[in-house]
């Protein structure tokens, strides 16, 4: 920074940016507070229908199932997608960390190993989503007792498709997004300009889907 | 004074590093293994019961604390302004007034249905009829 500025005030008097972010990166911050209040509600409308219910199934009776090994196995799938989900972040925040060193090979290979991360996270969503569907599990079709072997309500399964499917949609976008910065990055189009400031908003996209996965694994999953 | 973008770009350098990027992978993997440990522990625990309640309160705690590294560090917000943080945190604690004015609403709707409504507390402790074991197959 070329001048000092000693009072806060001084940050509101012009000629600089108060936040000292880019006006993009600024409101990737406000859009991901607004989609953050949208998860909220979510989780907050299903833990208010699950205070109000008398019951409710046993997460690790219900997804208990893995590819290959079959069931019997809680949480162990998750905690699988789980860790890929935490991988690829921090394989994005690499990404950006070469971007700062105008490393254009170093933002290509972290952006590629990112969105395989998604890939993988998204295709083990399809796989128990599938497996659910045909278990007899859909929105309006709960087949799961709850943990007390009582006539369960349909909300649970519900609520847990529409709230991993809005996730699943994100991780979707981010997805999305990361080979758009990933063909951007190949065209040189960042080099051009000077500085990789985009895959910085990309990378907080892609950092606030992660983010919200640790609220629903262990809204859905763990308790 | 000019403020280009590239000249951002340059001052974002302060913070991070990969030494604090791996230390923040370290913590966050650790943190994970804990929650799993802890699920795997509360498996066998009797439901409604308080020592299920207290597990379940530590997993929600460890959520936070997680939640906190990835906008910390991984988000970066740790090393913006603290205008940008304020601006940014502040409005969130309205999750606060959220989670706690719902929560116990559901709560109480359940209690007083349970007291008012005979038939709502006997119909909730109905067996659900076990159906024959139907696609359980894989793969």
């Amino acid at each position: 920074m070329s001048t000092t500025v000693t009072t806060t005030t001084g940050m509101w008097k012009g000629g600089r940016s108060p936040f000292n972010v880019e006006y993009g990166k600024l409101m990737m911050w406000y859009f991901l507070m607004s989609d953050s209040f949208t998860f909220g509600a979510f989780l907050i409308a299903y833990g208010t229908t699950r205070f109000a219910t008398n019951g409710w199934p046993n997460p690790n009776e219900v997804f208990d199932k893995a590819p290959f090994i079959g069931g019997g196995f809680p949480l162990v799938y998750v905690s699988f997608m789980t860790f890929v989900l935490i991988i690829s972040s921090v394989t994005m925040v690499l990404a950006v960390h070469e971007g700062h060193k105008m490393n254009r090979k170093g933002v290509v290979k972290y952006l590629i190993l990112t969105i395989i991360g998604g890939l993988i996270f998204l295709g083990s969503q399809a796989w128990e989503w599938t497996h659910l569907f045909q278990e007899g599990a859909w929105w309006g079709r709960n087949p799961f007792p709850n943990y007390d072997g009582t006539i369960s309500t349909t909300n649970f399964t519900n609520f847990f498709f529409t709230i991993t499917g809005f996730h699943g949609f994100h991780v979707f976008s981010g997805v999305v997004i990361n080979i758009t910065m990933l063909i951007m990055t190949l065209r040189k189009t960042f080099d051009k300009r000077g500085h990789y400031l985009m895959i910085e908003k990309a990378g907080l996209y892609w950092h606030f889907v992660d983010l919200v996965w640790v609220f629903v694994f262990t809204c859905f999953y763990l308790v | 004074m000019e403020h280009t973008l590239e000249s951002l770009a340059a001052e974002q350098h302060v913070g991070g590093g990969t030494k604090e990027i791996i230390r923040v992978t370290i913590i966050l993997s650790v943190l994970t293994g804990v929650e799993l440990a802890l699920g795997f522990a509360m498996m066998h625990m009797p439901y409604e019961g308080l020592e299920r309640h207290f597990f379940k309160g530590a997993i929600l705690i460890l959520m936070l604390v997680k939640a906190f590294y990835i906008v910390a560090y991984f988000m970066h917000l740790k090393h913006e302004l603290r205008n940008l943080i304020m601006t940014i945190v502040v409005p969130l604690f309205l999750f606060a007034w959220f989670i706690i004015a719902f929560l116990s609403d559901g709560n109480s709707f359940k209690n007083d249905k349970n007291t008012w409504d005979r038939n709502h507390k006997e119909r909730s402790q109905e067996k659900m009829p076990v159906k024959e074991e139907q696609t359980h197959k894989l793969e």
